[in-house]
C-alpha cells in the first residue's frame, strides 16, 4: 500500500503513480492487437483492418478524410459497437469487465449528466468502485486537475463547451485508465479552450495513459502525436512515427491529405 | 350570466367557512388521486423505462398499446373495473366495489399509461444522449435505468403531474366504481356532477373553482419540492 | 430558506396520511348498499330520513343513485343489498326472475310535464297527459326525454304509446333523447326551451328552472309508485339479508312512513307514503 501522504505531495507524477496502485491495478491492457477487424452495415463494409497494434506509451493520432471510418474504429476498439468479424485483444485478453474498467472514451460532443460538476465525476468514481475517503480525495484531485474546483457545485449543463469537455476528460480518467480514446474532442471549441484540453491530454500521456485520438486538425496532430495512423476508405493505409508521417508520407492519399487536396 | 359571479362568491364563502362536509370531500379526493398517482408512478416509470431501454419482442406493440390506453375514456375504464369488482365479477370476493379503494384502482388504470408513455419518451431521449457514455463507464443497460430516471426527474415530475391532472379531473370512472356514496365515496368531481344534476349550477361551479385551486396548489407544491430537491442534489 | 429534509418529511407524512388516512372513520362497521334512483337522491329525501334509521339500528345506509335500469342491473349483479326504485313492472319482473325476494310499496309521488312559459303547444292547465303529449307532437315543439331506460323514461314511453305517437321516428327532430339522468335532462330542457316529463320531487328541488314551470299535472296516469325489494341472498351470498330486511321493515313501518311524509321542500310534501 502506498503511503497516502505521497498522494498529497505536489509531485504530479507521484500522485499518478500512487493512484494507479490504489485503483486495483493488475496487468496493463496494452498493447491492443487488432486482427481482421471488419464492420459491415447494409452490405457495405465500412471498416476493414487486417492488422493493427497500438503499443503502450505515447499518443497515437488517427487521421484521414471524412468517412474514412475513424470514429467507427474508435467505437469498435472501445467495444461500443460489435464488430462483424475479427478480434480486438487487449494484452492478449478479449474485452471483459476488467478490460473495460482500464479504458475510457471522450466524445466529440461532451456527454454531461444533468447533475452538478462534482456529481458527474462522483458518478464515474462510484461506477468504478471508489468508496469513502479514497473517493473524496480522488474527486478533489480530479476537480483540481480539470480546473473545475470553483464550479464544482454548478449544474454541469450550465458550463461552457470547453469546461464541459474538461469535465468529460477528467471524468474519463477518474479511474486512471491505461488507455484513453478521444474522438475529435476539440472540434467545436475555440483556440483557448482547445489549448487547455491539449494540455490535459499531454499531461495524461506523460502520466502513462495511452492516448488514441481522432482529429481533423493537422496542427493539433503535429503538437500531440507520437505516432500517426492514417485511414482511407475504411482501411489503415499507414502507421508511422509522427515526424516521418509529416515529412515523408508514404501513401499518395496521406500526401494529398496533408497538402489539403484530399477531402473525401 | 349571473351564475359566474354568484358562484365565485360562493366558492370564497365555502372556503372561508371551513365547511366540514366540503373538507372531507376535498380530503377524500386528494387521498384517492394522490394514492392512485403514487401507485401509477411506481408501476408506470419502470414500465416506461423498460420500454425505452429494453429490446425485446413485442416492444413496438406495447408502445402502441400504451399510447392508445392514454386516450381511454374514463367511463370505459370505470365499466371495466366495475365488471371486475362487481359481486358477479372475478374479483367480487374482495368486496371492494363502492369503496375508495375501487376508485383508486380505476384511477391507477387511467393514470399508469400516461406516466408510462411519458416516462418512455423522457428516458428514450436521455438514453439516446447517454447510452455510449454510460456504456463507456461500464454501466450496464439495466443499471443505467436509475441514472436515466434520475436525470429525467424534472420531465418525469411533469409526467406525474399530467397523471394527477387526469386523476383529479375525471368523473366517469369513479362515479361508476365508487357510486358517489355520501361520506364514503363522494369526491369533488362526483359532487360537482351531482350538484349539476340538481340544477345547482352556481354551487357546482364554485366546487369547480375549489377543485382548480387544489390542482394549482398541488402543482405548486410539487414544483417547490422539485426545485428544493434539485438544490439539494447540487449541494 | 426551506429545509428540504423537513419539506420531504412533511410530504411523506402527508402522503402516508392521505393514503391510509381514515376518511371512512365516520362510516359504521355495519352498512348496507341501496341501489336507488336519482330522484330519491337529488331531492334530498334519503339524506334527510336515513340518519334516523342509522341512529336506531346502527346500520349505515350507503346509497348508489343511478337510473332505475342501471340500479336493477347492478342489483342483479349482486352489487347492492336493497333496491329502491320506481318502475313497478320491471320490479315485479326482477322478483319473478328470482333476483329479488319480495316487492313492497313504499310511497308515491307524481310526474308532471314542465315546459317554457310561452307554451308553444298550448298545453298549460291540461289534466290529460296523453292529450297534452299529442299536442306537443302535432306542434312539433321540442321535447327532451331521459332516453335512459329509467323509471321516468319507461313511464314517459308508456304515455307516448297510449297517445299513438311513434317518437322513435321523431328522434333527433323535435324529440330529443339526452340519455342522462333527470337533473341533466332538466338542464337540457330548460336550456333549449323543451317540454320535459319529470317526477315532481326532482322538479321542486331543482335549482335551474329558468322560465320553465309545471304545465300538466293531476292526471291519474301520472302516478309514480316507488317500491323496495331485498336482493335475493340465494343468488348472491354477499347480500346482507338481515340488515337489508331491517331497513325495508323500517321504511315500510310507521317510523319510516312518517319520516317520508314529514319531508318537505319549501313547505311542499314531495313523497306520499303508501306502504300496506
Amino acid at each position: 500500500m502506498p503511503d497516502t501522504t505521497i498522494a498529497h505531495s505536489f509531485d504530479e507524477s507521484h500522485i499518478a503513480q500512487a493512484e494507479r496502485s490504489v485503483a486495483s491495478h493488475t496487468d496493463s491492457i496494452l498493447p491492443v492487437s487488432v486482427t481482421d477487424l471488419a464492420f459491415t452495415a447494409d452490405g457495405k463494409r465500412l471498416v476493414y483492418i487486417d492488422r493493427l497494434t497500438l503499443r503502450a506509451g505515447g499518443s497515437t493520432i488517427i487521421m484521414g478524410p471524412n468517412g474514412a471510418g475513424k470514429s467507427l474504429l474508435l467505437r469498435l476498439l472501445h467495444g461500443l459497437i460489435g464488430a462483424s468479424e475479427g478480434t480486438v485483444l487487449f494484452n492478449s485478453q478479449p474485452m471483459s469487465a476488467r478490460v473495460r474498467r482500464r479504458q475510457a472514451m471522450v466524445f466529440q460532443r461532451p456527454v454531461v449528466l444533468r447533475r452538478s460538476v462534482r456529481a458527474n465525476i462522483d458518478y464515474a468514481l462510484s461506477a468504478h468502485g471508489y468508496r469513502g475517503l479514497n473517493r473524496r480525495e480522488r474527486l478533489r484531485d480530479l476537480l483540481e486537475m480539470g480546473e473545475l474546483a470553483d464550479m464544482a457545485r454548478q449544474r454541469a449543463r450550465t458550463l461552457s463547451g470547453g469546461e464541459q469537455q474538461r469535465l468529460a476528460l477528467v471524468r474519463a480518467v477518474a479511474a486512471s485508465p491505461d488507455l484513453l480514446f478521444l474522438d475529435e474532442p476539440t472540434s467545436s471549441l475555440d483556440p483557448a479552450s482547445t489549448h487547455r484540453i491539449e494540455a490535459l491530454i499531454r499531461r495524461f500521456a506523460e502520466e502513462g495513459t495511452k492516448i488514441v485520438m481522432v482529429t481533423h486538425d493537422l496542427g493539433q496532430a503535429r503538437r500531440l502525436a507520437d505516432e500517426i495512423v492514417f485511414m482511407h476508405h475504411g482501411k489503415v493505409t499507414e502507421q508511422t512515427p509522427a515526424n516521418v508521417f509529416f515529412d515523408r508520407p508514404s501513401s499518395p492519399a496521406a500526401r494529398d491529405f496533408i497538402t489539403g487536396g484530399l477531402l473525401v | 350570466m349571473h351564475d359566474f359571479a354568484s358562484s365565485l362568491s360562493l366558492a370564497v364563502n365555502l372556503i372561508l367557512s371551513g365547511d366540514a362536509e366540503l373538507w372531507s370531500i376535498v380530503l377524500l379526493s386528494l387521498r384517492v388521486s394522490l394514492t392512485a398517482v403514487a401507485v401509477a408512478a411506481v408501476i408506470g416509470m419502470p414500465v416506461g423505462a423498460a420500454l425505452a431501454v429494453g429490446r425485446f419482442a413485442g416492444r413496438r406493440a406495447l408502445i402502441v398499446l400504451m399510447n392508445a390506453l392514454m386516450g381511454l375514456p374514463p367511463v370505459v375504464v370505470g365499466l371495466m373495473v366495475y365488471l371486475m369488482l362487481s359481486n358477479s365479477g372475478p374479483l367480487g370476493v374482495l368486496q371492494l366495489l363502492y369503496t375508495p379503494t375501487a376508485m383508486i384502482i380505476a384511477q391507477v388504470v387511467l393514470v399508469t399509461p400516461i406516466v408510462a408513455a411519458l416516462t418512455r419518451q423522457v428516458v428514450e431521449d436521455i438514453d439516446a444522449e447517454y447510452a455510449e457514455q454510460l456504456r463507456s463507464i461500464g454501466v450496464s443497460r439495466l443499471a443505467s435505468v436509475p441514472t436515466l430516471l434520475w436525470d429525467g426527474r424534472t420531465s418525469l415530475l411533469t409526467a406525474v403531474l399530467a397523471g394527477f391532472g387526469r386523476a383529479t379531473a375525471e368523473v366517469g370512472a369513479v362515479i361508476i366504481v365508487g357510486g358517489n356514496i355520501n361520506h364514503v365515496t363522494r369526491v369533488m368531481t362526483t359532487t360537482i356532477a351531482l350538484e349539476t344534476s340538481k340544477g345547482n349550477l352556481a354551487l357546482a361551479l364554485a366546487l369547480g373553482a375549489i377543485l382548480m385551486l387544489i390542482a394549482i396548489s398541488v402543482n405548486a407544491a410539487v414544483g417547490l419540492l422539485g426545485a428544493t430537491s434539485e438544490r439539494a442534489a447540487h449541494a | 430558506m426551506i429545509n428540504p429534509r423537513k419539506l420531504l418529511a412533511f410530504a411523506t407524512v402527508l402522503t402516508v396520511h392521505l393514503a391510509f388516512g381514515s376518511a371512512t372513520s365516520m362510516a359504521q362497521d355495519r352498512f348496507i348498499i341501496v341501489q336507488s334512483t336519482t330522484s330519491t337522491e337529488n331531492s334530498g329525501l334519503l339524506d334527510t330520513i336515513l340518519p334516523a334509521f342509522t341512529d336506531k339500528s346502527g346500520i349505515e345506509v350507503r346509497v348508489v343513485a343511478v337510473g332505475t335500469g342501471q340500479a336493477i342491473k347492478n342489483a342483479e349483479n349482486g352489487d347492492g343489498d336493497v333496491l329502491l326504485v320506481h318502475a313497478k313492472l320491471a320490479e315485479e319482473e326482477f322478483v319473478a326472475d328470482g333476483w329479488g325476494v319480495k316487492r313492497f310499496d313504499v310511497m308515491y309521488n307524481d310526474f308532471v310535464v314542465v315546459g317554457p312559459e310561452d307554451d308553444p303547444a298550448g298545453i298549460a292547465g291540461s289534466r290529460d297527459a296523453v292529450a297534452a303529449l299529442r299536442k306537443i307532437a302535432e306542434s312539433e315543439a321540442p321535447f327532451a326525454s331521459r332516453g335512459d331506460d329509467s323509471g321516468t323514461n319507461k313511464a314517459e314511453l308508456g304515455l307516448w304509446k297510449e297517445a299513438g305517437i311513434d317518437v322513435r321516428s321523431a328522434s333527433g327532430g323535435w324529440y330529443r333523447e339526452t340519455g342522462s339522468g333527470m337533473g341533466a335532462t332538466l338542464n337540457t330542457g330548460t336550456g333549449m326551451g323543451a317540454y320535459v316529463l319529470t317526477d315532481r320531487a326532482t322538479w321542486i328541488s331543482f335549482g335551474n328552472k329558468e322560465n320553465h314551470r309545471v304545465l300538466v299535472e293531476g292526471d291519474p296516469k301520472l302516478f309514480n309508485q316507488y317500491g323496495v325489494i331485498l336482493v335475493n341472498p340465494d343468488k348472491h351470498s354477499n347480500v346482507k339479508a338481515e340488515e337489508g330486511q331491517a331497513f325495508i321493515d323500517w321504511l315500510t313501518g310507521s317510523e319510516g312512513q312518517a319520516a317520508i311524509a314529514d319531508f318537505t321542500i319549501d313547505g311542499k310534501q314531495l313523497f306520499f307514503p303508501n306502504a300496506q
